[in-house]
């Protein structure tokens, strides 16, 4: 498929899916209380970003699953005091 | 089109299931032993579920004409309790010559703690021991990339065959890791968690269908048994070759299979 096959296809798709993002977004603000300072806010906003963002090497996904993602430490074996078998 | 589901949890699904699944071409089913969505409460409870699942869900499967294999283990979120996971680790041997056994799994990491890492790699040891091929669960959401990574931090330092190991539940962050280490790969088709048919097909675009094979690891939660037909159609909706096509869904974990000397599978269009 071509470039705008593609599109002729997801362009529903995407265009329901941004209006629930939109409409939950809105649900939160307009319930009782404040979560401006909540973690999780900070990172929708990351994630809408990068959604938004144009890349040589289209790689949106992936840039979004590694924001949503506890980091990884190479000397975690240091911290369960867990030696290294080889 | 025939193909084989390489992670599906029979026990918790309905005989009206592999009705479904063999009207749609399912002709084998490997199913890796996991949590049953509570905490069991002795081995002996395990050595019930071993027969299970190498006795009763084969012969459950044959009804329908689908072949049903089998891996055996105590899952990653169990393996918190160290004294248990022991105990069913001195278990597991005795099942491993029962015809429908593939290896062990899925063994894994699920909040990436301490226990989780010293029981995967007691698993590692006795797969090694007695020539086991191994299937790996990677943890869900936030949890995935960290556990991944351990997964292979771990797995390197065993002298194993790679190419009789397969990391499951892969997704666009951590499918390259698995593929570049020389592992095969598993997506699983799963609602909210985990990947989307669409989502799927990218990844095999992006990466190729080298070691890539693709399962709906249906259980107990919400799961949709017959979702790897739903890839099969998304492939076909954006013309790929119906040879790729069966690669993913059949030949690929026929391969990584037939590396087990339990693998014998009827090839469907000799039946
Ligand atoms: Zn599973």
């Amino acid at each position: 498929m071509n470039s705008n096959q593609v599109l002729d296809r997801e362009f529903l798709e995407i265009r329901a899916k941004i209006l629930e993002v939109a409409a939950a977004l809105d649900r939160i603000e307009r319930a009782e209380g404040d979560v401006s300072g909540e973690p999780r806010m900070a990172l929708i906003a990351d994630a809408i970003k990068i959604i938004a963002s144009g890349h040589a090497d289209p790689i949106r996904a992936e840039k979004i699953q590694l924001l949503f993602s506890r980091t990884y430490d190479e000397q975690w074996r240091n911290e369960f005091s867990i030696a290294s078998r080889s | 089109m025939y193909y084989i589901d390489p992670h599906l949890h029979m026990v918790s699904r309905t005989t009206d299931d592999y009705e479904t699944l063999a009207k749609m071409g399912c002709v084998a089913i490997s199913e890796p032993a996991f949590w049953a969505g509570f905490d069991r409460g002795s081995g002996e409870s395990f050595r019930d579920y071993f027969r299970q699942l190498t006795e009763v869900e084969p012969k459950r499967a044959a009804q329908y004409g689908i072949q049903h294999f089998t891996w055996l283990c105590i899952n990653a979120k169990e393996a918190e309790n160290v004294e248990l996971s022991r105990e069913v680790l001195k278990i597991i041997p005795e099942f491993l010559d029962c015809p429908n056994v593939l290896g062990i799994g899925e063994i894994g990491l699920n909040k990436n703690t301490k226990n989780e890492a010293i029981i995967f790699q007691e698993h590692m040891e006795l797969a090694i021991a007695h020539q086991q091929q191994v299937l790996i669960h990677t943890p869900h959401l936030e949890d995935k990339y960290q556990g991944t990574r351990m997964i292979l931090d771990m797995l390197g330092e065993h002298s194993i065959d790679r190419s009789r190991v397969l990391v499951d539940h892969v997704e666009e962050h951590t499918v390259g890791p698995v593929l570049e280490a020389g592992y095969w790969a598993g997506m699983t088709l799963y609602p909210v968690t985990k990947c989307t048919p669409s989502r799927a097909v990218d990844i095999i675009e992006r990466h190729g269908a080298e070691r890539l094979c693709v399962n709906s690891a249906g259980d107990w939660g919400p799961s949709k048994p017959t979702a790897v037909p739903d890839l099969v159609l998304e492939m076909r909706r954006r013309g790929h070759k119906e040879s790729l096509i069966k690669k993913v869904v059949y030949d690929n974990p026929r391969d990584f299979f037939s590396q087990s000397k339990n693998f014998n599978l009827e090839n469907p269009a000799e039946r």
